[in-house]
């Protein structure tokens, strides 16, 4: 008997047997006894209303005080980093971006004051999902493979996602990255972060605030690697980190005024 | 019926098989973006609709357009459309299918594409779009091949019909709507956050589709002698006329709201298409105001009756139409949506040889469906008497 038969009949088997286990398990005295489809969070699992994040840009002094952050971030989620064709260096216009710089004008353009101080208007600034209260790519994708966690978390489900990009279309704040090409040629191996999923080609990813991380009792990776010039808590707890970090500062947010409510808060 | 797709000319059968061979070699290109990705295109993180997806765009305009013929026959009783109408309403179902498959080919995971189905989101315009979509198509198909068949008979088309009718007029308003939908409740898009949205695809739509079905009459006309009537032609390029006119004026009004109001972000993708960045010229310059001559070239045409009422020049005026609408929504309206990006900064577009070659396999598999089409309402034409005056 060759092997792929063999394996074959194996998986037939189990298939089976999980099959008529779960008919069974339907069974009108079985149903109290089967709690499907219960999930319940873990005894370490930080909890929140509503997850925010407060970056204090004020305790980086250049990109490369950043880069530890963005590095953290990258390798505990496998974000690959795709070069451009052209043999630059540079990173490929197709490529995957969960957190990165840019200038203050690209980061707030809204803001059209030119008359900034030059620390200010010449520095970089981290970019990430935003985690809107309402965010536009889950108003929109089609298939709720993007969708709003109860702790205000904008979550990916990569296995549903068909790959419209109308989310991408929809995000005004340019925090989603599609898999034009198969990430896995462009990570080591073995990968960065065993842990955490690799992402296949054709899906749209994005930041999750680290939910993966938060669920065991971890801060996100970012925050973490930032040594406190990021703070990260519940904005509905008055005595949360961020609340009052938020009260004692003047904090601006990225394109306010289209509604979204983001969930990062920038310190200048 | 459908046995008359057996019996041709030699032409027909050449045609068939030109059509064939273009479809083979795109499936061949559409493999390899399967194996490779969308990264065979030339979208980006900036900009990540392309040619697909504007090419959907304009042809559920296509699709919609066939109103402009079931409108005035079924709700004025106009009844020299009536000879022409099945043609419009089989071009509706090839666009349609054209859509489907421009969708299909832009998708990332296309085998899960059900899953729109599987996990229905009504606050999702793509769902809708999906459904009116699906539901324009069968209606077309229904009421189509219902009153030919009723035509070969000799017979009154039974009455269950008419209202199949009444309610296609209202849904190819609805199918163009749903789909300006996509794009005008994007918050962040200037280009595209505009209310007229709607409005402007429904102007384009009801030009540039007769547009389309009159020359590919001509071309019946000169090819078969099929005659859609010297009345039906005039009536039709009046309507073409008058669309045309409405989404131009519709375009300027764009056009001096972003620029009265003075509003950096509604001026940046106008002055990126028709100027460029920074001094950097984009290809996509030349494209835009080759529309704009050609746009008004058009309406020098058809506005006097003198030459709209030429059918020498007639010809010529419709091809400037369809490729001033076809610029302005096939390529412009994305291209204008995504750049400047989310950053204000650009990033340029330009669809790659294999995104071309997809996207004609796309339009050979419309064609071919057409023609199809078409040849069985020829045949019954030609048998029952109705091929001419």
């Amino acid at each position: 008997m060759n092997n792929s038969r063999r394996n074959f009949l194996k998986v037939a088997g189990i298939s089976a047997f999980a099959f008529s286990s779960g008919l069974a398990a339907l069974a009108p005295e079985k149903v109290g006894a089967a709690a499907i489809g219960k999930y319940e969070k873990g005894s370490k699992a930080l909890d929140a209303k509503r997850w925010a994040m407060v970056i204090d840009t004020r305790r980086f002094a250049s990109p490369a005080d950043y880069k530890p952050l963005i590095e953290a971030c990258h390798s505990a989620h496998n974000v690959p980093f795709i070069p451009a064709a052209d043999g630059s260096g540079r990173e490929h216009v197709q490529g995957i971006k969960w957190l990165w710089l840019d200038k203050y004008e690209q980061t707030f353009t809204d803001d059209m004051n030119a008359q900034l101080p030059a620390k200010v208007r010449n520095g970089s600034y981290p970019l990430l999902c935003n985690h809107c209260t309402n965010p536009p790519c889950v108003r929109v994708c089609p298939t709720q493979a993007t969708y709003k966690m109860q702790d205000g978390i904008v979550a990916m489900d990569y296995h549903r996602c068909i790959g419209c990009r109308f989310c991408m279309a929809g995000c005004p704040y340019g925090a989603r990255s599609f898999n034009f090409m198969d990430p896995r040629k462009h990570l080591a191996d073995p990968v960065p972060n065993p842990a955490y999923p690799t992402r296949m080609i054709g899906v749209v990813e994005k930041c999750t605030f680290c939910a993966e991380r938060l669920a065991v009792g971890k801060l996100p990776a970012c925050v973490e690697a930032s040594d406190g010039a990021v703070l990260f808590g519940d904005l509905e707890d008055p005595n949360s980190t961020v609340r009052k970090a938020l009260a004692e500062n003047y904090s601006i947010r990225r394109k306010p005024s289209l509604g979204t409510q983001p969930g990062v808060y920038y310190l200048i | 019926m459908v046995e008359r797709l057996l019996t041709g000319s030699k032409t027909y059968y050449l045609w068939l098989l030109f059509l064939l061979a273009i479809i083979g070699g795109s499936c061949l290109v559409y493999w390899q973006q399967l194996q490779q990705g969308l990264t065979v295109t030339g979208m980006s993180r900036d900009v990540s609709w392309g040619l697909y997806i504007s090419q959907f765009t304009y042809l559920v305009g296509v699709a919609a357009s066939a109103v402009m013929l079931v409108l005035p026959a079924y709700f004025h009783h106009y009844k020299q459309f009536k000879r022409m109408i099945i043609f419009g309403e089989f071009m509706a179902v090839s666009a349609v299918v054209m859509c489907a498959l421009f969708i299909v080919v832009d998708l990332g995971q296309p085998q899960r594409m059900a899953n729109v189905m599987l996990y229905p989101t009504p606050n999702s315009v793509m769902f809708y779009d999906m459904m009116v979509l699906i539901g324009y198509l069968c209606l077309n198909i229904v009421i189509g091949w219902v009153t030919l068949e009723a035509e070969r008979l000799d017979i009154e088309p039974p009455k269950w019909v008419k209202y199949l009718i009444y309610l296609s007029i209202i849904w190819a308003f609805s199918i163009h709507t749903v789909t300006a939908f996509l794009y005008a409740g994007i918050p962040g898009r200037h280009y595209w956050l505009t209310a007229i949205m709607a409005a402007r695809f429904l102007s384009s739509a009801f030009c540039s589709g007769p547009a389309i079905l009159l020359l590919l009459m001509f071309l019946l006309r000169r090819l078969t002698g099929f005659d859609p009537g010297r009345q039906a032609i005039k009536t039709l390029t009046i309507i073409i006329t008058y669309a045309m006119c409405i989404n131009v004026f519709f375009y300027l009004l764009e056009i001096f709201t972003a620029f009265y109001s003075g509003m950096p972000g509604h001026q940046h993708p106008i002055t990126y298409l028709f100027a460029g960045h920074d001094g950097h010229l984009p290809w996509v310059t030349s494209w835009m105001w080759a529309a704009v001559i050609m746009a008004f070239a058009a309406l020098a045409l058809l506005i006097p009756p003198k030459f709209r009422e030429n059918e020498k020049l007639l010809p010529f005026a419709l091809i400037m139409l369809v490729a001033a609408t076809w610029i302005d929504k096939g390529l412009g309206l994305l291209i204008g949506g995504f750049t400047p990006n989310m950053y204000e900064t650009v990033t340029d577009y330009a669809p790659s040889f294999m995104e071309i070659s997809v996207a004609l396999g796309v339009y050979a598999i419309g064609a071919l469906v057409l023609s199809l089409l078409w040849k069985i309402a020829l045949d019954v034409k030609k048998e029952t008497g109705h091929f001419g005056d």
